[in-house]
């Protein structure tokens, strides 16, 4: 599936939640089950610092697509880190950089991907697609 | 019994009929708003006296001959005034209108610094101080050459007054604690801080941010150097807050800033500065703000402080009581002596969630470090949950609160 197809595919996902309570419950959900990070990347180098939660973000690059890897102290913020991955792992480095992420808005949670926030996501999808970025480059190289 | 001897409970529904904000909804549920510790709401007398001086009052203040230039200055100055007599200065040239309390601090750290402040020198702050406290001075160490050192703070977030003592010494050339801390909530003994500072003339400088909404406070009694509290706690609007300096600091101290208004004469060759306390008032102040600040330091006097702090009193009480009955919840400032701030940890959650979930149910509380980072890893924590009260504030509140943080814990565990 193409990035976007699995935007679409989370959007209506979400259509069936009538409240913010069964959201909230998906996304806790969501969040105690992400694979977690391998430990040895939860250092400071893969730290991506918020005010409020913190963020570990790994990327490998196999078979010319980005495998990403993640985990948060918070659980809701691991819950949005699931979705993201599942939008962006697989795919190439180019489609990553290039990726609308419209899917959090429209399922009604930009809020936590105001830079007000400070819980470390907005940074993430920053560094998310300078991984896709730098690994582009490093293979055009 | 006197009438005079036991102030007046408040009447809580008509305190909270004053504030038109507390009437909004939020998340299709009424506001509960439990973060008065950061930014306290205005009553609507505050709002009128703002707008009835834009419409009425306005022009600039000091040097006009005309009448509403007069009317201005007269109505800053009332201001003024006004938050002498709530401090309990001696006088109003020793209130200075900054725009909050971390101006204020800065200000002081910043000329005190230049002039008194030497290599080999120390200024000694405490473990709990709010960023604004440490920041300032941190500055004002690395520019002169001094040393910053540090009062610990026990377990239940109170200041080990032993290790105060052991610091102190000929070398400390300022004092600069918090009142109130908006972490923890602990009152701590400035009183005999101060006092025990002044026996090796050292001046104290007192953060008093979380104190002016909670307490009455009285610099004269407790005999402070400095005194800074921001307006906008105190039901005040924001962009003004309020320096207290001794007389004698005052006129010691170096302006601040340089501009209008602070000046008698300027030459390009020298100029002479103006009086207290427009030595340290730069350019056109904050007028709108001094005269709403004045506005709600009348509102509180009107409530009482003395009911006021009942009131906040009996909450907090009561906000413990229930709090202290969730299983893995751990209460983060247990200090005897409290004002109405409890901040938490609720075992197996992240702040972050916790308050994420509250505020899809209308409640307001803050989450995080609360700009005290040293301070959380004193306890070895990244944040807390944190749930401040005001005046306005009432047992509904906590109820909903309390019911709305168990729904919170039973989707995160």
């Amino acid at each position: 599936m193409t990035i976007n197809e699995i935007q679409d595919e989370i959007i209506s996902e979400f259509e069936f939640f009538d409240d913010w309570m069964d959201k909230y419950d998906y996304l806790i959900e969501l969040g105690k089950n992400l694979p977690l990070i391998d430990e040895q990347y939860k250092d400071d180098d893969h730290l991506i610092k918020g005010c409020q939660s913190r963020v570990w973000l790994h990327a490998d690059l196999a078979n010319a697509h980005v495998d990403f890897t993640a985990d948060s102290d918070a659980v809701i913020t691991k819950g949005i880190i699931a979705l993201l991955i599942r939008v962006l792992s697989g795919h190439t480095p180019e489609e990553i950089a290039h990726a609308d992420l419209y899917f959090i808005d429209r399922i009604g949670l930009k809020e936590h991907l105001s830079p007000t926030r400070s819980n470390g996501l907005v940074s993430m999808v920053k560094q998310m697609k300078l991984y896709g970025l730098g690994l582009a480059a490093k293979k055009d190289a | 019994m006197s009438t005079t001897a036991i102030a007046e409970a408040l009447q809580i529904d008509q305190v909270r009929a004053d504030f038109p904000l507390l009437s909004r909804e939020m998340r299709g549920h009424p506001l509960v708003f439990l973060d008065s510790a950061a930014s306290s709401q205005k009553p609507r007398v505050v709002l009128e006296t703002i707008d009835h001086y834009y419409r009425y009052q306005h022009a600039n203040v000091h040097r006009g001959v005309y009448t509403l230039s007069q009317e201005a200055t007269e109505a800053y100055e009332t201001a003024r005034a006004k938050v002498r007599r709530f401090l309990n200065a001696a006088h109003n040239r020793e209130i200075i209108f900054v725009r909050g309390a971390t101006e204020g601090i800065n200000l002081v750290s910043s000329s005190f610094g230049r002039k008194y402040l030497k290599e080999g020198d120390e200024v000694l702050i405490t473990a709990m101080e709010h960023h604004s406290n440490i920041v300032p001075w941190q500055m004002a160490c690395e520019q002169s050459g001094a040393v910053l050192k540090v009062v610990p703070v026990n377990e239940r977030g109170e200041l080990q007054m032993d290790d105060f003592e052991q610091l102190l010494s000929e070398r400390t050339k300022i004092v600069a604690v918090v009142h109130v801390s908006n972490t923890l909530g602990t009152i701590n003994p400035v009183e005999e801080i101060i006092a025990r500072a002044h026996k090796l003339d050292i001046p104290v400088l007192v953060d008093g941010s979380q104190a002016a909404p909670h307490l009455q406070v009285d610099v004269q009694a407790l005999d402070a150097d400095f005194y800074v509290f921001s307006g906008h706690k105190v039901f005040g609007p924001t962009g003004i807050g309020v320096l207290y300096g001794k007389e004698k600091w005052l006129h010691a101290l170096p302006p601040y800033q340089g501009g209008g208004e602070m000046i008698e004469t300027v030459t390009f060759e020298k100029t002479t500065y103006n009086e207290l306390p427009h030595k340290f008032e730069a350019g056109t102040p904050n007028m709108a703000g001094a005269i709403g600040l004045g506005a709600a330091l009348d509102y509180v006097e009107r409530l009482g402080q003395a009911a006021i702090g009942r009131h906040e009193d009996e909450l907090l009480a009561y906000a413990t009581g229930l709090l202290e009955a969730i299983e893995g919840l751990r209460i983060i400032g247990t200090a005897e002596r409290k004002a109405s701030v409890i901040s938490f940890l609720v075992e197996g959650t992240h702040p972050y969630d916790v308050g994420t979930l509250l505020d899809k149910q209308g409640i307001a509380v803050r989450t995080g470090h609360h700009c005290t980072q040293p301070l959380m890893d004193r306890y070895g924590i990244p944040g807390t949950i944190r749930a401040s009260f005001a005046l306005y504030n009432d047992r509904s509140d906590i109820d909903r609160f309390v019911a709305g943080l168990e729904r919170a814990l039973r989707m995160l565990r």
